[in-house]
């Protein structure tokens, strides 16, 4: 009798203990990430809805301390390599935006303490457009722009 | 196989980290040619990137960005040997994680 109740015990405790893992490893972390992700800023049409919902607001401030690095002429939308760099003290974030895609906001990119403002990256774009960098730092905003010209989308293939 | 590519370099102080992912990222905008239905969204949303226990980068992916993607940064603080870790995260919930030694 004491034998069974202590297979039961045991039985108990493992089930919960799988329980608890499988919402530890299934359930918890989709929507954690989901939490973090800025749905709203990445599904705006409009490079200024894009950046109130990510950043609360779209007061940018031209800055030549931002450098964009990207082609003249892509001759592919699908793979266009942009770089930017930015001097621009305390930058928290790079966010990179394609004007004219038909969900401008590409990319954000979220530097840490010792991260230097630098990213790389490569993106699609639709058609010729301007490609805008933006740097948060100290609650503001600060831009830049570069026109790239298209010739093959890279959207909707 | 890993489906991610990392190397990372340190000189002078600061360490340059290049990644590459597979990855289809697919925007849900594009159509399958011969069925006509649209191919669903298919698309990495956050990266991350950890030096001992600290983000030293955080990317935010929208569908644009290029299939198989890649990124590169710079960060200070980092010693030759030191472990960088890499995971990413797609909008279906696939993830996956890589490690480098910093050289």
């Amino acid at each position: 009798m004491i034998n069974m109740k202590r297979r039961t015990f045991l039985k108990g405790s493992v089930a919960a203990g799988a329980v608890s893992a499988a919402v530890g490893a299934g359930l918890l972390t989709p929507r954690m990430v989901l939490a973090a992700w800025p749905t709203a800023a990445f599904e705006a049409k409009s490079v200024d809805s894009a950046l109130d919902a990510l950043s609360g607001s779209h007061a940018l401030e031209g800055s030549d301390k931002i450098s964009i690095r990207a082609p003249d002429i892509a001759e592919n939308g699908a793979v266009v390599p942009v770089s930017v760099t930015t001097s621009i003290d305390g930058a928290e974030s790079i966010s990179i935006l394609a004007e004219k895609n038909a969900a401008p906001m590409t990319a954000s990119f979220i530097l840490g303490a010792g991260t230097e403002g630098f990213v790389s990256t490569r993106i699609k774009m639709g058609k010729t457009s301007s490609i805008i960098a933006v740097v948060k730092a100290d609650g503001k905003l600060y831009s830049t722009g570069k026109e790239v010209k298209v010739t093959i989308g890279g959207c909707g293939g | 196989m890993s489906s991610i590519k990392i190397r990372a370099k340190e000189e002078g102080g600061v360490t340059t980290v290049k990644a590459l992912v597979k990855h289809p990222m697919e925007t849900g905008q594009r159509k399958d040619k011969k069925t006509g239905k649209l191919i669903p969204a298919h698309f990495i949303q956050e990266v991350t990137c950890e030096h001992s226990g600290n983000a030293v980068m955080t990317a935010l992916w929208g569908a644009a960005v290029s299939k198989n993607p890649y990124l590169s940064f710079k960060f200070k603080g980092a010693s030759k040997g030191d472990t960088l870790k890499l995971n990413w995260v797609d909008n279906k919930g696939e993830k996956d994680s890589a490690e480098t030694q910093v050289s």
